[in-house]
Formats: structure tokens, sequence, C-alpha cells
């Protein structure tokens, strides 16, 4: 067993944190500001193949593995959590379902546009009154003739409005089991943005990836070509679980990228900031802190890789994305805090990043399943 | 056409530099970068890829882990590595690397030789322009600019105020100013196919028309008496005024130090 990093992942983490320092850092302050999608820095990632990590080649991509896409999304969001989510969200949640139940039509069309930087992706299964319980979605998709036609709302849906196209999971048919009892069967879509009946609603304001665009969806027979059914008919429910669990390693890696990146600023801030005549990082309250949390990170980020090492080899990995996702968001959640606590009155400034930073960690705690799915998730396969 | 870009490790100097006890640059504790200047020389080469087709072959001489710059140049787009490298080619001066340079170029096709102005490690501006005089090719230096037009190469020379446009025909040899261009980033997936390519690794035997007597410790002229960082300047003293209190400011403290 080996926990070095070859010289490819090495050298594409240095690329990773070279672009993040230099394009992404300097923007995320007013990122998170002005509440703006950055796109420019997005068409930088588009330019550099960074939307299309994991892709092969013959799709428009860069032909690495899982692992270097995580180490992108670490790196982006120990900066940036609004960067980090943009790729998470359009590499895990929309190119990789289509890559995963496309046809080759599919993959040729939309995969090769998303991975090459022409078009941003997301993903949409939340509505307002189905959450954690997903089964509980109503948005309805009938076909007619040779076209779907969809009616419904999402909501919270990542990279919304700045998309061009959008999974979604909507309703094809209810069936009545043995017991007489309904069952709702999903069916996956891809939609483009354009499509007649397809529009957005509010704008969310959040309390954290604030530049991260976050809209409601609304479909009002929207409708869509026959062919943009994704994989079979019915078969929606198990395509969103399995893409959720990918996008929940993309979401881990932005809690152990945020956590890094407030561990990074405590070192350097607490060698800094001198109370009762020396910094506090020579008082052993701070030094076990420290101590504490970087072997906390190093945890997550443990338990991170290995989610991207098992979607790498394995066909089943949704107990260790969720083990990784649990564990590096709670880190996320418990080193900011613990930051802002070292940075003290500067800490809770909005000038001082590591404010932002305990605002950013606390959605990964809650979206693409909350901790408490996970914890599901993790005991179901225990006690099975 | 074929441009070859001759390249250098060097320690980044950003951080200051720290020094062995014999006074030679101790490497080990400096993180190695590619040398700005031949990373500006490599992007304009890229262009002209672009532009024009080009195949563009990096060549550095090194340690073996130079190998690190090669793979860094091939994933931001260049087609071919050389690394140069033998023991007896260590210690070498401006000569005798200009020496071992030429020698490994006089196996290799190229209309153009692109070399950074100079190395941030040795601030010498040498081994560009003694390359090109070894192989009795034309030189321009300081480009800030380059342009190709047929079998011509067209360059925009930096000085203080002004530039020189010259042309010359290929082959030739230009040495680049970091000023030249932004270098792109590499790509993930470039940098993956960099570490599938081969680097062609040559040695003492593989150079061409070169005496043992110009190479290495030996074959170096230069001999280093001493060597030390330049002593940094205080912090000094920060002040926010407008523009009017500033020149007063300024005027003042000008006079306090008999400046005016």
């Amino acid at each position: 067993m080996d926990f070095a990093l070859d010289k490819q992942h090495e050298m594409a983490r240095s690329l990773f944190r070279e672009f993040a320092e230099t394009e992404v850092k300097p923007l995320a302050q007013e990122v998170d500001e002005t509440e703006e999608f950055p796109m420019e820095t997005v068409k930088k990632m588009q330019k550099y193949g960074f939307m299309g990590i994991p892709v092969p080649k013959e799709y428009g991509g860069q032909g690495c593995d899982p692992l270097t896409y995580v180490m992108c999304v670490e790196e982006l969001s120990k900066v940036c959590a609004t960067t980090g989510v943009i790729v998470s969200a359009h590499t895990s949640l929309c190119i990789d379902p289509i890559m995963t139940y496309g046809t080759e039509e599919q993959k040729q069309k939309y995969v090769r546009a998303l991975s090459v930087g022409e078009k941003i992706g997301a993903f949409a299964l939340t509505e307002p009154g189905a959450g954690t319980d997903a089964q509980g979605c109503q948005t309805k998709a009938v076909l007619d003739g040779d076209e779907w036609v969809l009616n419904g709302s999402k909501c919270f849906i990542t990279n919304g409005k700045v998309a061009d196209v959008y999974i979604v999971i909507a309703i094809t048919s209810i069936t009545e089991d043995k017991r007489g009892r309904k069952k709702k069967n999903f069916s996956a879509f891809i939609v483009e943005k354009g499509a007649p009946g397809f529009s957005f609603g509010t704008k969310e304001k959040k309390m954290g990836i604030r530049g991260s665009s976050t809209y409601e969806l609304i479909f009002e027979d929207c409708r869509i070509p026959k062919e943009n059914l994704l994989g079979p008919e019915g078969k929606g429910f198990p395509i969103a679980m399995h893409t959720l669990d990918g996008g929940r390693i993309g979401i881990a890696a932005q809690a152990l990228g945020i956590a890094e990146g407030a561990l990074e600023r405590a070192i350097a801030y607490t060698k800094e900031r001198k109370q009762f005549g020396r910094s506090i990082a020579q008082q052993q309250n701070t030094q076990f802190k420290l101590a504490d949390m970087a072997t906390r990170v190093e945890a997550a980020q443990l338990l991170v890789y290995k989610a991207a090492m098992a979607k790498a080899t394995q066909k089943v990995y949704s107990v260790e994305a969720a083990k990784a996702k649990l564990f590096a968001a709670e880190t996320a959640m418990a080193v900011t805090t613990e930051v802002v606590q070292l940075f003290g009155g500067y800490g809770y400034i909005r000038e001082y990043e590591v404010e932002r930073m305990m605002r950013d960690a606390k959605i990964t705690e809650i979206y693409e399943g909350t901790s408490e799915v996970q914890r599901m998730v993790i005991s179901g396969a225990l006690l099975k | 056409m074929n441009i070859v870009v001759c390249i250098k490790q060097v320690p980044d100097t950003k951080g200051g530099v720290k020094f062995n006890p014999d006074g030679t640059l101790d490497r080990a504790s400096m993180l190695a970068i590619m040398n700005p200047d031949d990373k500006a020389g490599l992007e304009a080469a890229l262009r002209i890829k672009e532009e024009i087709g080009a195949e563009v072959t990096v060549l550095t001489m090194g340690l073996p882990k130079a190998d690190d710059i090669l793979r860094e140049a091939m994933a931001m787009g260049a087609d071919k590595a050389i690394l140069v490298t033998d023991r007896v080619l260590g210690g070498a001066d401006t000569w005798a690397t200009s020496t071992t340079i030429a020698g490994a170029l006089r196996n290799l096709d190229y209309d153009l030789i692109i070399t950074g102005r100079q190395a941030i490690d040795g601030d010498t501006a040498q081994v560009g322009p003694q390359i090109a005089e070894h192989l009795g090719v034309p030189v321009i230096s300081y480009a800030e600019g380059i342009k190709i037009e047929g079998d011509y190469v067209i360059v925009k020379r930096q000085y203080e105020d002004r530039y020189h446009e010259i042309k010359a025909k290929m082959p030739c040899l230009v040495t680049a100013l970091s000023e030249l261009n932004v270098p792109r980033y590499m790509t993930p997936g470039g940098i993956f196919d960099a570490y599938k390519k081969e680097v062609t690794v040559w040695g003492r035997a593989d150079l061409k028309d070169v005496d043992d007597s110009d190479l290495g410790l030996k074959g170096s002229p230069t001999k280093i008496a001493k060597a030390s960082d330049k002593v940094r300047k205080g912090a000094g003293e920060k002040v926010v005024l407008d523009a009017a209190e500033s020149v007063e400011y300024i005027m003042g403290k000008l006079k306090e130090k008999h400046v005016i």
C-alpha cells in the first residue's frame, strides 16, 4: 500500500494550485460579496480543460482519473468554494450520468460540448417538497408523439441559469403494486436551455457559496425531443442515486479544500498574531488545536482520495462516497468554526476570509445528501 | 519548421536564495521551477506552432530531476524533449554550458532556437548568445516580440526606452524576455500525456564536435570566489497621502537626505 502520489498527480496538483492562487483567489471575496457567478474564471477553466477532467479524450475530455478531478475541486475550494462547486456540479452531476447512461449520440453531442468547455452542466432532482425524500418529486413527463412534455418545478439547482444542459428527473408513470400501493416511476432527461416551456424562477440568496448560481427551474409544457430520455424509461431514480454517489465525492473534495484552506490561514495567522507578548502559535492551546485540525484534515483527505480511487475501480462506491462526504463535510464545519475562533474578533470580520469559509462549509453538510443521509447509507450497508 | 527551446530548471528565488557552505546554491532546499524567461520563450514557440505549424523540441542540460520541467514543457504543448545529463558535465559555467548545449544542438535540425534571456539563479545572460556563437548562427537578444515571415524571423529587441525591430534569416537564435507573453498553463490531460511520452536522454558521448577540455567544471574558466544573497532592505515606510501631499512628502524626504 502506497500513500504517495505519482508524478502526474503531483504535477496536476501544482497546476491546480497555481491556477487557484493566481486566477481564483484574488476574486474570491468579491464573488462572495457581489454574489456574482465567476464567468470569467469558468471561461479560463474551460480553456484549460478543467471542465472535463475525468472524461475520456474521445469525448473531448482530458482523459484523467477521478482522483485528478477531485484534486482540482479540492485546490479550487481551498481558495474559493464557489468555484469548486461549479466544477463539481458540472462534472459529477451532469457529465457523469450522460457518460454512464447516455447513448453514443448523447455522449458525442453533450459530453463533448460540456468537456471542451462550450457548455455548462447542471442536475435537477430536488423540489420544494422533495429533498431527502426524493421520491416525493412531483415533476412529470409525458410522451407526446416525438416529444416528452415536462411539467413541474425544481429548486436549489446549482449552476441554474448559467448552465446550458440540465439533467432533470421526472415521473413518467405511476404503477400499483400487488397490495394496491402506488409507486412513482421516474426517468432522467437531458434538457437544454432554451427548450420551449423551460424557464427560471427565483435566484436563491444563500449563506455561503454565494457566487454559485442557485435557481429554481420551471417547466410549463416544456417540450424536449424523445431521444433526450437518458437511460431506460423508469430508471430515473437509480440513475439519480448513482449520480449523487459520484457527486458526493466532488462535494467531499470541496469540503476538504475548505478545511485545508482554513487550516493554512490559521497556521499563518497564529504565527503572526501576538498576544501577551508572544505569538498565539506559541500558546499550547493553539498548538493542540492546530494539531487536532491537521490530523482531522488528513483523515478526511484519505477518505476522499479512497472514494475517488473506488470510483475509478469499482462499479458501486456508495459507501465510500458517503463516508468521505460525511467526514469531510463535518471536518470542514468543525475546522472553519475553530479557525474563526483562533482568529478571534478578526475571524468574525468579513475582510478576513475565514468568515466566508465558515459560511461556505455549512452547505457541504446539506447538499447532495445531508450528513444524516450519509449515515443512512453507511449504516444501511452495515446492517443489510 | 523546427523550433528548439532551451530551458533550465532553476531554484525559485521568489522566497530568497540559500547557499551551501562552499558558496554554491543549495538547490535541494529550494523549489525547482522552469526559468521564467525560458518559459516565455517556450510560449512564443508554442504560439508559432499554433499559428503556422512547427515542431517544438525542448532541450535542457541538468540533473536527472530536470526531467520535471521537460514534462511540464510537454504538458504545455512541446512535442519532444531532450535531457542532456552526465556527471562529467557537472559544475559547468556559462562557457562549458553553452559548449555542451551547442554540442547537443548539432544533432538536431533547427530553424529557430529560443533561449531565455537569462536564468534567475545565475543572471548572466551569456549562454544564449554563446550557443549562437558556437553554432555560427545570428543571435537576437532581449526579444519582446517574435514573428515569423517565410524564412525570416522578425524580433522586437527591447531597449530601455525603445525597441529595435530586427529581421534575420533563419536559422537564428533568439533570447526571450519574460515580458514577451504570459505563458499558458498546462492542461490536466497534457500532464498525463507528457508522462506517457519519452524524454530522450543524452550524455557526453552524444555531444557533437566538442572537446572534453571545454566541458564541466574542468572546462569552466569562471571561478566563483564568494557568493552571497543580496542584502535585503527593511520593509520601508508606508504612507498613504493624496497626490499633492505625496509630492510634498517625497520632496521633504529627498531634501532631508540631501539628494536635492
